[in-house]
This record gives structure tokens, C-alpha cells and sequence, in this order.
């Protein structure tokens, strides 16, 4: 592809393929969120102390954040929201994958399951996501386990399409019934031809369902019906700094909303490069 | 042994038969041609008689017994396509032993070389992946091979090339095989018999 070499050698990357790019694209921002969770944890409890002669204080060095009404310090309270929602994310986007994944093997095995299958996924989707996840996370008691519960059970129906159209297609293959006729069993044609396409798919797939599951996490939270006031969370630490806003304080939930941005691009960015390498349709390029 | 389908009718719509009332024997060691218009049913009758389609009417059997749905099918189809017939996720090697480990000698003599093993499907021609085909199909235990236009998408030389192999494999191991193609100069050089699928069709 002629006009891809041309634009690939520009800007700030000139001098390496589009394979040494995307690897570099991947490496730092995979380095930036591992950074931001490691953080978050290293940061103990005591570094948001309050401390009330230092409250309301305007960004500068010694607090790139700025300070809140009580006066911790927005950058650490900043980096450990993050550092939870993208555990949070993490914990409930593997949930949903392999919900996606159990319910797109069986609807293989028979049109009833096929159909109850996509019958579900239509239900799902025919509710408004936020909607749904804050009924579940009510219905699992509210806090961190109704929220991961209602992130989690929310986001494999995109996935589990995925899955079940992948399958479809990939039975009617000519490889497939070849194997057939070579005497191979249902088995072992499902976890020697089938399976390896699945997985550039589920794998992306969950990547990609992160940056829908912080958001969530974060605008429930928001909301109030989420995490619970006290743990760090950037839906608390937003929701807490409007009322701050009109006071001027436009620190509070500036620097938290663009972090929030940052986390969000950066893994919709390691998806769309990891799938630049490893879908089977441009890993090629 | 004896592949024989019978009274063999079949439609993608219930009341548009492709094949209608289609009988058909071929014995082992026996090489015989099937020609038809396209569309006429060529290929459907190939699936049918190797097992892809089930939803037919009639009977297909092998000296009066039906063939089993499980374990290695005597009958074995090899597709005008080879580029369809194998799994891109999957080295050479592996598609090629995927059925039994396909001996020395008749890599030798399709011209198979070692140095292919390792390449992934799309870095081979068509001619070559049609000669992995086929070696593939034709091991000990197949009885019956339905070439459907296999050597279509290759120049007149390579074409000679395969079938001249093909048919040395296929007297060795006593193996029937059905020629479909739309040539029929081919398929007088190559074939005992001729079968026209219009005439049968109508009978």
C-alpha cells in the first residue's frame, strides 16, 4: 500500500515502520496506565489527609492538581480514582468476556440456544446501558460489587455478537467440512480450526470494552448510585467538584474530567493498534 | 467397491430442483467425466456425493452401504478453490498431515517441497496449495475422489502436470475418481467415460 508508506513516514515517528509505530504506540501508553495503577496503589491512605490551612489552593508545583475544600491533594486523589476505575474496568470487562464467550459457544450448538442467545443480546441492548447498570448495581446492593456486578453484566453483548457471527461464518467454510470428511471430531475441528480465529476478536474485543467500562463506572458513580462517597473514584471526585464550580474552583474538575479523557484514549488507542497487528484483516499491512 | 448414488434429487428451493432423478455408479480404478452447463448441478452433486449436503433425496452408498457421517470419509472432494479449502491460521505442514501423514513419495511426485512447510497458505501460488489439496485428499483410505474443476485456475502445462500425477496415484491405490470440468477435451484425454449431467438430469 503505497500511500500508507507515505503518510506512516511523518511527524514525530519519522524513521520507523508502521509496525516499530504501533509497537511504540502500544508500549507507552500500556507503560502510562500501568503507571497510573501502580501509583495508585504505592499512594497510601495518609497522603489525602486533610489539611485545612492548605484548602482551595489554585494548581502550582508543589500541587499540579490544585487542592479541594478539605485540602488533599487533587493529583493524588486524582491518580487513585483512576487507578481504581481502570482495576474496576479491568475486572469487569474479563467478566463480560467470558460471559461473551460462553454464550457465543453456545449458540453454536443449536438453533433453540441460537436463537435464545440472540434473543437475549437484542434484550440487552434494547435497554439504555447506564439505565441497566444502575438497576443491577441497586439490585446488588450499591457500592464497588454492584457496580463492577452491573459493568460487568452489561458489556458482553457487543462481544458475544461478535463471537456468534464469527462462528457462523467460520462453519461454513470449506476447510471446516473438509476436516469433517477427514474424520476429525466436532471437538477437536472446534479447538484446532475454530478457536485461533476467535482470539485476535475476544482478545481485542476486551480491550476495547475498557474504555466503555470506566466511563461507565465513572458516570454511575457520578450519578451517586456507584461508589461510595469515601473511596477515591473520579465519578465522586466530579460529581463532589460541581458544586465547586460556580465558586470558581474549575481546577477540581478540570484536571480530573482530562485525566479521565487520557485513561479513556489511551486504551481506545492500544486497541486499535494492537488490532492493527493482530486482526486478521490488516495484520498483513 | 462400488460408489453408486440413486434417484438422487435435490433443490436449494422446494420447487426449484437443481438435480432431478440423478443416478450414477463409478467403480474403483475407474476415472470418470461429468460435464454440464453451469449451473446445472455439477458441483451440488459433488457435495452430495461426498457428504456436505445432506438434505437431499435419494441414496448414496458404497457397495450397497450408506457411508457413515463419522470417521474418514471414503469419498473424498477436492474443490476448484484450494485457497478456500485451507485454514489461513495454519502452517503448510499441518494442513497437509491434517488427515494422514501424506508419504515421501508422493510429495516427490506432486513436487512438494520441503521448504514450503513452514510458509503460511498465502505465500504459495494456487497451483502449488491445489497440489497440498490433493496430496491430502488421496491416502490410503480413500476409496473415491470427486475432482471438481481442480485444475481450473492453472495454465495448460501445470494442468497436465497435476492430472498426469493424480492419475498415477489413483491406479496405485485403486482409487474411483469423478472428473468434473467444463473442458471437454480434458476430459476425453483423461477419462474411461463420459457423463453428460444434462442427460441424466432429464432421464
Amino acid at each position: 500500500m503505497s500511500t500508507a508508506v507515505v503518510t506512516v513516514n511523518k511527524g514525530v515517528f519519522r524513521g520507523f515502520n508502521l509496525r516499530q509505530k504501533t509497537l511504540l504506540i502500544i508500549g507507552f501508553t500500556s507503560l502510562l496506565l500501568l503507571a497510573i495503577v501502580i501509583s495508585s496503589v504505592e499512594f497510601g491512605d495518609e497522603s489525602l489527609h486533610t489539611n485545612f490551612g492548605s484548602k482551595n489552593l489554585n494548581p502550582s508545583p508543589e500541587h499540579p492538581f490544585g487542592t479541594d475544600w478539605m485540602g488533599r491533594d487533587m493529583f493524588i486523589r486524582t491518580l487513585k480514582g483512576l487507578g481504581s476505575s481502570i482495576m474496576i474496568g479491568a475486572f469487569a470487562s474479563t467478566i463480560s468476556t467470558i460471559l461473551a464467550i460462553i454464550l457465543g459457544l453456545l449458540s453454536s450448538t443449536g438453533k433453540i440456544a441460537d436463537s435464545f442467545i440472540a434473543w437475549l443480546v437484542d434484550l440487552f441492548l434494547s435497554i439504555p446501558h447506564l439505565l441497566l447498570i444502575i438497576l443491577i448495581s441497586i439490585g446488588f446492593g450499591g457500592g464497588a460489587t454492584g457496580v463492577i456486578i452491573g459493568v460487568a453484566l452489561t458489556h458482553w453483548t457487543g462481544l458475544t455478537r461478535v463471537v456468534r457471527a464469527e462462528i457462523k461464518q467460520l462453519k461454513t467454510q470449506e476447510y471446516i467440512h473438509i476436516s469433517r470428511n477427514l474424520g476429525k471430531s466436532k471437538w477437536w475441528i472446534a479447538t484446532k480450526h475454530i478457536f485461533p480465529h476467535l482470539i485476535p476478536q475476544i482478545f481485542l474485543g476486551t480491550i476495547l470494552m475498557f474504555p466503555h467500562a470506566i466511563l461507565h463506572e465513572a458516570s454511575a458513580t457520578f450519578l451517586g448510585f456507584g461508589l461510595s462517597p469515601h473511596e477515591p473514584a473520579i465519578g465522586i471526585i466530579l460529581s463532589e467538584s460541581m458544586k465547586y464550580l460556580s465558586a470558581g474552583y474549575w481546577w477540581l474538575a478540570f484536571f480530573p474530567g482530562l485525566s479521565l479523557l487520557i485513561v479513556v484514549l489511551a486504551f481506545d488507542m492500544i486497541g486499535e493498534n494492537l488490532g492493527k497487528l493482530i486482526d486478521p484483516k490488516n495484520a498483513h499491512e | 467397491m462400488c460408489l453408486k448414488c440413486e434417484n438422487i434429487s435435490f433443490g436449494y428451493k422446494k420447487n426449484n430442483l437443481i438435480l432431478n432423478n440423478v443416478n450414477l455408479s463409478l467403480g474403483s480404478g475407474e476415472v470418470l467425466g461429468l460435464i454440464g452447463d453451469s449451473g446445472s448441478g455439477k458441483s451440488t452433486l459433488c457435495k452430495i456425493l461426498a457428504g456436505y449436503e445432506n438434505n437431499y433425496q435419494g441414496n448414496v452408498s458404497i457397495d450397497g452401504k450408506a457411508i457413515p457421517s463419522k470417521g474418514y470419509n471414503p469419498v473424498q472432494l477436492v474443490f476448484q478453490h484450494p485457497e478456500k479449502a485451507v485454514n489461513p491460521k495454519w502452517k503448510m505442514k499441518d494442513i497437509l498431515n491434517e488427515g494422514h501423514i501424506v508419504p515421501q513419495d508422493i510429495l516427490d511426485s506432486f513436487g512438494i517441497k520441503k521448504s514450503w512447510f513452514n510458509r503460511w497458505p498465502n505465500e504459495l501460488s494456487g497451483g502449488e496449495l491445489q497440489r497440498f489439496a490433493l496430496a491430502r485428499a488421496l491416502s490410503p483410505e480413500t476409496k473415491f475422489l470427486i475432482a471438481d474443476e481442480i485444475t481450473t485456475m492453472v495454465d495448460a502445462i501445470t494442468q497436465a502436470q497435476i492430472w498426469n500425477i493424480v492419475l498415477d496415484i489413483v491406479k496405485e491405490l485403486n482409487i474411483g475418481v469423478l472428473v468434473v470440468s467444463h473442458e471437454k477435451k480434458l476430459i476425453s484425454k483423461l477419462c474411461h467415460d463420459v457423463v453428460y449431467l444434462d442427460d441424466i438430469n432429464t432421464v
